[in-house]
């Protein structure tokens, strides 16, 4: 990893990024794009390099670091929410109930296997499934879109179990 | 048949016995490609010759996965005049029909290609022609003479003068382009219909292969598009909030079934009147209803569904109503195709752990799987039934494949770089 830095705000979002100088890290609504580097897999945005707190108002420390976290990912052919992620869902439904000024796009995926358009309506389930726990949870639906990809934006771009699970995935969008 | 009038028939002494007699052979002998031999063409011109008529000829037959043609190595003479054939030697070499011909230089862009086939055994010839032909459409009059051939010796119509599109993408990240490419059904001559940084998804032809209907995902939403090859005009029919895919013209061209969801995102099979985009809805349940496919006389779809739980092929009247499920082997059976000349059905069928393109037969109930990739997927029947173009993989990358009906004959289709998929063969032209 690079220690060269520059902080990047994403204002909608009231979060702060960093970014390399020549490799700059991709903002959260790029975070489909093929990640190379190992430490950002998963997460899609590097944790370390983020200041939680600072530009938050009255969000804690707690959510703002869940709310770092953006990708929810899913079993084989499901669209139930897993419980590690359910924590990580919450802090976003908190922050869009304090910000009703702030909308967010849920993009949902699939893995590779299958059909295509088949996999457009499994995609649209895993962003679907996210977008009713916001709900439940306060945010209003006039904050929140959704768009299905299905197979057509992997995450990562390789044939294996481990690839097909980072690439099964809703991914939590603020424009 | 599609022969332009401007064919001239040399001497088509067909005895109907021969022919007959060719039929059976092929129809029955499903496992038994007929050996012919294609003869490198004579040419005449000063130049070189503009285009291996014979190469196009043979590769095509081979595709259709009936014909084995021989290897130009083991041809020990090469006529290219009827009267130099000597059936005897080509008996010995154990093929059943040789083609000769020549391609002739006219005058400035102009050619005539002259061709013969004859039955080996009987030595008779089974067909003669000659085509008069632009240099530009060369390769175009050579597939047509690959279709005379086939439909003599099958009585099936051939379909190498026909045309497919696919979606090809280069580059990763933000420099990622989707092109839709519209090419000869060997995936020779592509143009670039469309290109977007923007995904493009699900092409589908209209029944006069004038249109192509898509999906794009520009403006990170999904909307379909009917674009006329032409012109290059494009339409936006359908941009609902939520998803907008799967299109399929009817037969009559006037329609187009189509995915849409409800704001909850449950996606169901609707039907468009393009003329005045009126929607009628087919399908109204809570799983995912997509990927429809019409019968050919418009009456009724099949579709992918997953309201028994995982994804298998089901029926519906085009009006709506009752569906009827069709697959039962397996745990995944999606995106149905229709063959243009049989009661079977081609799907993408999960093949313990492995997706490949299976045909199901409803009626008998019956699957037989016709490929072995990992990831197989996008089925679509040549317009005459005999083939299936499908995507596969290869080294990690999207190519495209044939596959003969009877699983027998599988081929790559040529294509740009890139990574290729979602192939959909064309109507005949009308």
């Amino acid at each position: 990893m690079q220690t060269n830095r520059c902080l990047m705000v994403v204002a909608a979002a009231g979060l702060l990024v960093a970014c390399g100088g020549k490799d700059a890290v991709p903002t959260a609504d790029e975070a489909d794009d093929f990640i190379e580097d190992e430490e950002r897999r998963g997460t899609g945005i590097d944790r370390d390099r983020v200041q939680p707190g600072s530009e938050f108002g009255d969000v804690s420390d707690v959510d703002a670091d869940l709310i770092e976290q953006r990708i929810i990912h899913f079993d084989f052919d499901s669209d139930a929410i897993r419980a590690e992620f359910e924590p990580i869902i919450a802090a976003h439904a908190r922050y869009l109930a304090d910000n009703s000024d702030i909308a967010v796009r849920l993009e949902g995926h699939t893995d590779e296997r299958g059909s295509r358009e088949y996999n457009i309506g499994l995609g649209e389930r895993r962003a679907q499934a996210v977008r009713q726990r916001l709900l439940i949870q306060g945010a209003s639906a006039g904050q929140i879109s959704t768009v299905s990809y299905g197979e057509e934006r992997p995450q990562v771009f390789e044939s294996n179990e481990q690839a097909w699970a980072e690439n099964r995935r809703t991914e939590i969008v603020y424009p | 048949m599609h022969l332009k009038l401007s064919l001239v028939a040399l001497c088509a002494l067909v005895t109907g016995t021969a022919q007959a007699e060719l039929r059976i052979v092929i129809t029955e002998g499903v496992a038994r490609a007929v050996p012919i031999a294609v003869v490198p063409f004579g040419w005449s011109g000063s130049a070189d010759e503009p285009l291996d008529v014979a190469g196009v000829v043979a590769a095509d037959l081979e595709r259709s996965g009936r014909f084995a043609p021989m290897a130009r190595g083991d041809m020990l003479e090469r006529p290219t005049a009827g009267n130099d054939v000597d059936f005897g030697d080509w008996r010995l070499l154990g093929t059943d029909v040789i083609v000769i011909g020549r391609l002739i230089p006219e005058s400035d862009d102009a050619y005539t290609i002259q061709f013969q086939v004859f039955d080996v055994f009987r030595g008779e010839q089974l067909l003669g022609f000659r085509l008069p032909s632009t240099g530009t459409a060369l390769r175009a009059s050579a597939h047509k003479v690959s279709d005379m051939i086939f439909e003599e010796l099958t009585g099936i119509p051939g379909a190498f003068s026909t045309r497919i599109a696919y979606v090809s993408v280069e580059g990763s990240g933000p420099s990622r382009r989707y092109k839709l490419i519209v090419a000869d059904a060997d995936g020779e001559n592509p143009s670039i219909i469309t290109e977007s940084p923007a995904s493009i998804l699900s092409p589908a032809w209209a029944p006069d292969g004038r249109r192509l209907a898509y999906v794009s995902f520009e403006g990170d939403a999904s909307s379909i598009y009917v674009q006329t090859l032409r012109t290059g005009e494009r339409l936006r029919v359908s941009a609902h909030a939520g998803v907008n895919g799967a299109p399929a013209f009817s037969p009559d061209g006037r329609s187009l079934a189509m995915t849409l969801s409800d704001p909850e995102g449950n996606l169901d099979i609707w039907v468009m009147n393009l003329a005045s985009r009126e929607l009628r809805r087919v399908t109204d349940s809570p799983a995912i209803d997509t990927e429809a496919d019409w019968s050919a006389d418009g009456d009724s779809l099949v579709f992918t569904s997953d309201r028994s739980g995982g994804p298998q092929v089901y029926r519906v009247r085009a009006l709506g109503g009752q569906a009827k499920r069709l697959t039962f082997e397996g745990n995944y059976n999606a995106r149905p195709r229709l063959s243009p000349a049989s009661d079977e059905i081609a799907v993408v069928h999960n093949d313990r752990g492995s997706y490949r393109i299976a045909l199901i037969d409803p009626v008998r109930n019956t699957l037989q799987v016709l490929t072995d990739g990992r990831l197989d997927e996008s089925p679509s029947f040549a317009p005459n039934g005999n083939t299936i173009i499908y995507a596969t993989r290869e080294d990690g990358k999207g190519v495209l494949a044939t596959v003969s009906v009877d699983g027998q004959v599988r081929q790559r289709i040529a294509s740009d770089e890139g990574d290729v998929r979602e192939p959909v063969w064309s109507p005949f032209p009308p």
